[in-house]
């Protein structure tokens, strides 16, 4: 057998536990009454424990077992969970989330855990050892190697109509690796319900120190012939002895006070805990490879309608509309399975929000708001780091200390919202504070000194170009430069991150009551509608997302400021610009028939002058490759139905 | 520099060629789509079965002033270099040829022959075919091919 087969699961799901820890970790900091969460952290942590024991992850297991020591004296309310006990094991969780780290780079570093394993040490009453059952060698027939905290939980479990069973596992004498089956018997049986104890002990099974036989006690709200079935599916064990146990008497808990009972009992629908997920985990390459071939037909299908509408031929039009639907809901389904809720990227805030509050000595709330929007895959790779400086941004300029929070009549703690959400074919995403907001005159004066705009520039600005320069390089608040944020590469890598998602980011301030962020993208990133502009003999793709209007108008509307060709839409200056001429495409325009394509950065709105206007057509966005990439203005290619390349125009570095 | 096959081409009165193991496929000339603000001597981009391929004007980018019009001998060679594709003009195709190692001469061994997108020059029935550097020629680093030439030293 293989350990290295494991590896891809062992890391998921590791990585899955750890975010489970983390969460776990924050809620009972919050509601340290509520039992739910520490069973659950509990729960990660031993399966962590488990996993890497069998994966022979060493430092992994020490560490998870000691948690564990810690939180079921947590559990069992010996011990108070304090802001120090809670910061070690955050600190645990940092550690393991490093070694994992490690582990998928391959590195076989050792960390250093001497000082968690103390601290660790130090917070676990060393009294409380003995009452974690030692491992008792015979095994006897009876169920008094059931320790008092054992029995509580099957006391638990008997209120809950929970069956109880006792059974013994055989290992086959020729199985090489028995802490592999052992791991899966204990997988499996997690599944369907929960382990109350092992004899030998879990550490003695997963380091192989037994004989070929282990005993289980096992809480489950399936019968008898449902975990006969799960265990018989491992191969090379088999289960023998397997008794149901009942209390006459709960109130006489003596530990001889177990009867056994062959009956079945009946299925109970009130056992809630385990959760099924029917997913398939899938590798992002086939993901983008599906997506790739989607996108050829996609091609091919626009081809094919424009063969049938050239040549007409009627005994066509039937199979190329099937097609055209086909192909539109296969695209559908596969852009579907690349969507990923935008929860993978908020999950980490929580956490993040709280060391960060802690550090700056601040208090803060973090609200998170439509978790369950979804986003392709590629954005949610890449919109996490957007956001965690926006959010550090919120924290360490917005939030005001708490006590001139309470100076100002605001509620000590600052909230910040973050906030997601769905608008037609855009994510809205929304970075929210209720801190001191963006003083105008520190913006003025900053751009100043660090040379951003001249004293002239500054007084033809209005109040939202000023907000905007923010946005500008160089340019940051921060009168001292934090270990957090203010280093100067802030907002404006912020936006051109999302600018190069396709995306655009816009500010909205009020002094003394906060600052909004809000984030567009676009849902998906490799198909989009587009209008096809032609520009002498040139065709090109300019993205529907842009495009606020076209209008047609002749010559002499076209009036001239300070060289800049302008006109008047609706009342309002509209700068022109002759994309032929940046694009030395040759061709003018006929004087009396002008087409304007009104297009949209951030703010700003502009019109480009082209010759003609041909349709609006789904377009598949594919890159112009390393050698062409970098050309200002524009995105990509894509191939058109007659075959041809035509080039997609790139609005954001366009002006 | 070991055996190698190489597919040579003609272009201006000069005879090229590049090792076979970059070559993907040979096509005739297609429509090339202008890409504006482009190098010089990147053409355009051109759709090869729903893949958009850049292709290189090899005339613009040796500096040979004398243009050409497609005929039909044109082709267009489908380079494969470090997990890029990319398409050279070429007046003609003329063969694959087998080169044996000795007929192969490093450039710096050729006097007043300093040129960098030549990596070798290889002499075959008394003909002189210039083994080009792609690497070199589509500017994407040097050090692969730099390293091998010095430990031939």
């Amino acid at each position: 057998m293989n350990k290295s087969e494991y590896m891809d699961l062992f890391i998921e799901e590791t990585r899955e536990h750890l975010q489970f820890l983390n969460e776990g970790l924050l809620q009972i900091e919050k509601k340290p009454d509520d039992d739910g969460p520490i069973n659950e952290i509990f729960r990660a942590a031993h399966t962590i424990k488990g996993m890497a024991a069998t994966m022979g992850f060493e430092q992994i297991t020490e560490i998870t077992h000691k948690m564990e020591n810690l939180l079921v004296k947590i559990r069992e309310k010996d011990l108070v969970l304090s802001t120090a006990i809670s910061d070690v094991l955050f600190g645990c969780v940092d550690t393991l989330e490093q070694m994992l780290e490690n582990i998928i780079q391959g590195q076989k570093k050792e960390i250093d855990i001497s000082y968690l394993i103390t601290q660790l040490n130090n917070f676990e009453n060393p009294v409380h050892i003995s009452k974690i059952a030692t491992i008792n060698e015979s095994i006897n027939n009876s169920w008094n190697e059931l320790n008092e905290y054992e029995h509580t939980l099957i006391v638990e479990a008997q209120k809950q109509n929970l069956n109880i069973y006792r059974f013994s596992i055989n290992v086959s004498s020729d199985c090489v690796m028995k802490s592999v089956r052992v791991f899966m018997v204990f997988k499996s049986l997690e599944g369907i319900g929960e382990i109350i104890k092992s004899v030998p002990s879990s550490q003695d099974l997963e380091d192989e120190k037994f004989d070929n036989e282990f005993t289980v006690y096992f809480v489950s709200s399936k019968d008898k012939e449902n975990i006969r079935k799960i265990i018989n599916q491992i191969s090379e064990i088999s289960l023998e002895n397997l008794e149901v146990y009942s209390y006459e008497n709960t109130e006489n808990t003596e530990k001889t006070a177990g009867g056994l009972e062959q009956e079945e009992s009946n299925e109970t629908t009130n056992y809630v805990k385990t959760k099924i997920h029917q997913t398939v985990r899938v590798d992002i390459n086939k993901l983008d490879n599906l997506m790739n071939l989607v996108g050829e037909l996609v091609i091919n299908k626009t081809r094919l309608e424009q063969i049938f509408r050239t040549n007409d031929v009627a005994s066509l039009n039937e199979t190329v509309e099937q097609i055209d639907r086909i192909t539109t809901d296969l695209q559908n389904v596969v852009m579907n399975v690349r969507m990923v809720p935008i929860e993978q990227v908020f999950n980490r805030f929580p956490r993040m929000v709280r060391d960060l509050s802690k550090e700056l000595g601040k208090e803060v709330n973090l609200s998170l708001e439509g978790k369950e929007t979804e986003l392709d895959r590629t954005v949610i790779d890449e919109i996490g780091d957007p956001l965690v400086h926006l959010l550090r941004n919120a924290i360490d300029h917005g939030i005001e200390n708490p006590e001139i929070r309470s100076g100002k009549g605001k509620n000590k703690a600052g909230t910040i919202r973050l906030i997601a959400r769905q608008e037609g074919n855009s994510v809205v995403i929304i970075v929210q504070d209720d801190g001191q907001g963006i003083s105008l005159n520190k913006i003025k004066e900053k751009s100043l000194e660090k040379g951003v705009v001249t004293n002239k520039e500054l007084e033809q600005m209005d109040q939202n170009s000023i907000l905007n320069l923010i946005f500008s390089p160089g340019f940051s608040t921060a009168s001292t430069i934090t270990d957090v944020s203010g280093r100067g590469v802030g907002l404006d890598v912020v936006k051109s991150k999302i600018q190069a998602l396709s995306g655009n980011v816009y500010v909205e301030n009020k002094e003394g009551e906060g600052t909004k962020f809000t984030i567009k993208l676009p849902l998906t990133l490799a198909i989009i509608q587009a209008l096809l502009v032609k520009l002498g003999t040139e065709i090109y793709a300019v993205p529907l997302a842009n495009i606020d209007e076209t209008t047609g108008i002749t010559d002499d509307l076209i009036k001239n400021i300070q060289g800049q060709e302008v006109m008047v839409l609706r009342g309002k200056v509209l700068p022109l610009v002759r994309l032929s001429e940046i694009f030395e495409a040759g061709g003018s325009e006929k004087p009396d028939e002008i087409y304007v394509v009104v297009v949209r950065k951030g703010e700003k709105q502009i019109g480009l002058v082209v010759n003609e206007l041909i349709g609006q057509q789904e377009i598949v966005i594919t890159s112009l490759g390393k050698l062409l990439s970098g050309i200002p203005g524009i995105a990509g290619a894509a191939i058109l139905g007659d075959g041809k390349v035509s080039l997609i125009l790139d609005v954001g570095t366009l002006f | 520099m070991e055996d190698i096959q190489i597919v040579a081409f003609r272009l201006a009165n000069e005879e090229y060629g590049v090792n076979i193991l970059n070559v993907q496929e040979i096509i005739r000339p297609t429509l090339v789509t202008r890409v504006p603000k482009a190098p010089n001597y990147l053409t355009g981009v051109i759709n090869l079965r729903g893949n958009v391929v850049p292709v290189v004007n090899l005339r613009k980018r040796f500096g040979i002033n004398k243009e050409k019009n497609n005929d039909n001998n044109t082709r267009i060679i489908i380079l494969n270099v470090s997990d890029l594709k990319v398409g050279i003009i070429v007046d003609s195709v003329t063969e694959v040829q087998q080169i044996t190692k000795e007929d192969i001469e490093e450039p710096n061994l050729i006097e007043f022959l300093d040129n960098k997108y030549v990596q070798a020059v290889a002499k075959h029935d008394n003909r002189l075919i210039i083994i080009l550097y792609l690497q070199e020629i589509l500017e994407l680093g040097s050090e692969n091919t730099v390293k091998t030439a010095n430990s031939k030293e």
